[in-house]
């Protein structure tokens, strides 16, 4: 009674592909939605962090009113859509009287809830309100710096997993090569009170330093906003476990064209393409001979003037 | 790293993290723009103490800038998924094992000795093609009347049958495991049926019609007056459905009407007649037709009475 289905389409099979359980994973992607009702500033706060994480994040428009993260059943929705959508951050907005300007911040493990952080947004200040020169403005998708500063993150239990958060939803892709030039963004977190974050993001100038370690500026210029911590959802010690599990292998990267032989030891197979001499494209010189030409007019231009001050010389 | 004794920052290069665990906020809080100004400012020592790192990474030129290799990070986050598990051999792997069959690489070209040439092993023109043999020599053991080329063709769907079950009970006891490949999916097509491997039958189109004649029977008056929908059939038998017994009985076979009325009989002289019997019920029908028959006429040619006025009943049940 059971069938095998396999993808028809290339993209298909590379898609599944993309969301199976890998050795090293993927970046996490966000998830970005609101409940029954938002506040002005709760949808400009999802609007904008849809925005700084453009290109690995969704961002959902429709009210959803049956998603409560901290009651037992109202959890079904989110895994759904996390499991459609293959996101395993959420940042879930409501605004009720008694929470005004709510934002629950969760995690996924396996598309099912790993841990959940609930924080009050307050002095929102929007990426439209600060004024800057443009031109350093941070690209989309660039790696972030990402700065804690405050002794709470260490000792108080629901800052230090509000610190972990904040890193996964900040991160983006783990990479092994990084241009130095891309660095322009800093989100910048200090705990005041041993319940209030205030987070803001910055982009970064580099300016001349004697060395080869420029001197560091921080202009802000993206949201700020003060992060009241109101509850939280650790995970269970077993769950926390098994997710923090990593494997010591190095996945297997195939090594092409290599074959090692007893007699000859290790072979290589190298491949040149057929080399078509009448057909190969040949540079277009006409703008270097003029170039070619003007130059050589100037050496000899200063040869003969060179030569004509020597004969001025001698002639003297 | 800041050389000054109190303030080490924990640093995570390859996630371009800083922390600072030893700055204190004051309590008293000074004004906004202060609080702010002090934050960048830490922030800002934060990402110095990174970029100092950073900077002296080897790096290599390219055209878009420096490049330099990251270290893996530091601090540990969960995972967004599991582990992928490892899959568990299947039955020919471990006939495999347990024999000490190894595997070997099977070459794409292979000489074939009918035509003396290198043909491929599969695709076009391959090797051993089913279609190209053009006589195939009867042996003693075979039927006469069996065709040989359909038998080769029967068998090879019957291996290839074969390869596809074994393709699937390796594949489900993959997914028990939890190790099905990505690509792959199991779909049930069927609902179980314990017991019997028999798929349920499908209702066809004419059975489909019958269906509103079959609920008519059910109705007092045979799904005369039922609002019939466009498609459907009238019953087969229309009308309502009377059961008259034979009142001559047959030969050697018991009189049914006989035992009909036997059974009515049995059940009002009974010990418990009276609950069956409504004796209330029963005395004021006797009642009503006395009084019809005294009358002398029927109730429907009288003038209509005034209902407030209460009709003097001779005697209720007594």
């Amino acid at each position: 009674m059971m069938e095998i289905r396999t993808p028809k389409t290339h993209k298909a099979k590379r898609v599944l592909e993309k969301r199976a359980p890998k050795l090293v994973e993927n970046g996490k992607r966000t998830l970005i939605l609101h409940g029954t009702k938002t506040s002005a500033t709760l949808s400009s706060v999802l609007m904008e962090l849809y925005r700084l994480k453009k290109g690995g994040a969704i961002k959902y428009s429709r009210r959803n009113e049956n998603i409560r993260p901290f009651e037992s059943g109202g959890e079904t929705s989110l895994e759904f859509f996390s499991q459609k959508t293959d996101c395993s951050i959420f940042a879930y907005g409501s605004h009720t009287k008694k929470r005004p300007d709510n934002l629950v911040l969760g995690r996924m493990y396996d598309h099912h809830v790993y841990d959940l952080i609930e924080v009050g947004i307050e002095n929102f200040k929007s990426l439209l309100s600060f004024s800057y020169d443009k031109k350093i403005a941070p690209h989309e998708g660039s790696k972030p710096f990402i700065c804690f500063t405050g002794e709470g993150f260490e000792n108080v239990p629901e800052l230090k997993q509000l610190k972990e958060v904040l890193t996964d939803l900040f991160r983006g892709e783990v990479v092994d090569n990084l241009n130095l030039t891309g660095l322009d963004r800093a989100y910048i977190c200090s705990a005041v009170s041993p319940t209030k974050v205030f987070l803001t993001h910055c982009a970064i100038k580099l300016k001349k330093s004697g060395t080869i370690v420029p001197r560091i500026e921080l202009v802000e210029v993206g949201p700020s906003m003060d992060l009241v911590i109101r509850r939280n959802r650790l995970p269970n010690e077993g769950l926390r476990k098994e997710a923090m599990k990593s494997s010591k292998d190095k996945p297997k990267k195939k090594v092409k064209n290599v074959d090692q032989d007893d007699v000859l030891g290790k072979r290589g197979r190298i491949f040149i393409p057929e080399q078509e001499v009448g057909k190969t494209p040949l540079p277009d010189k006409s703008k270097g001979v003029k170039r070619e030409r003007r130059e050589g007019k100037l050496k000899k231009k200063n040869k003969e003037e060179g030569s004509a001050s020597k004969k001025h010389k001698k002639s003297e | 790293m800041d050389m000054e004794t109190d303030q080490i920052y924990q640093i995570d290069v390859g996630n371009l993290l800083a922390f600072n665990p030893n700055h204190r906020f004051s309590s008293a809080p000074s004004s906004r723009e202060e609080l702010v100004k002090e934050c960048v400012t830490e922030g800002t020592k934060l990402v110095q103490a990174i970029a100092d790192t950073l900077f002296n990474l080897p790096s290599t030129e390219t055209n878009d800038g420096p490049l330099v290799q990251l270290p893996p990070p530091s601090t540990k986050l969960p995972r967004e998924k599991h582990l992928p598990r490892p899959k568990p051999p299947t039955k020919w792997e471990e006939f495999a094992l347990k024999k000490g069959i190894q595997k070997r690489k099977k070459d794409k070209i292979v000489y074939d000795e009918t035509t003396d040439k290198f043909k491929r092993r599969h695709g076009y023109d391959r090797v051993n093609d089913d279609n190209d043999i053009p006589i195939i020599e009867a042996k003693a053991s075979d039927e006469p009347g069996e065709d040989p080329f359909a038998k080769r063709l029967d068998d090879k769907k019957k291996r290839v049958g074969k390869q596809e079950k074994n393709r699937l009970e390796n594949l489900k006891s993959a997914a028990k495991a939890g190790a099905l490949p990505s690509h792959v999916q199991l779909a049930v097509t069927g609902l179980p049926i314990s017991g019997t491997k028999a798929q349920p039958k499908k209702i066809g189109k004419e059975a489909l019609g019958d269906v509103a004649g079959l609920a008519a029977t059910s109705t007092a008056s045979g799904g005369k007056f039922d609002k019939k929908l466009p498609g459907e059939k009238p019953p087969k038998k229309q009308g309502k459905h009377h059961k008259y017994l034979p009142v001559v009985p047959r030969y050697g076979w018991v009189d049914e009407e006989k035992e009909q009325t036997n059974k009515v009989l049995g059940k009002l002289l009974s010990k418990h007649s009276h609950e069956i019997l409504n004796v209330g019920k029963a005395i004021n029908m006797y009642n009503d037709k006395k009084e019809k028959k005294k009358s002398g006429r029927s109730d429907k040619l009288k003038a209509k009475k005034d209902i407030t006025k209460k009709k003097p009943y001779a005697n209720k049940a007594n």
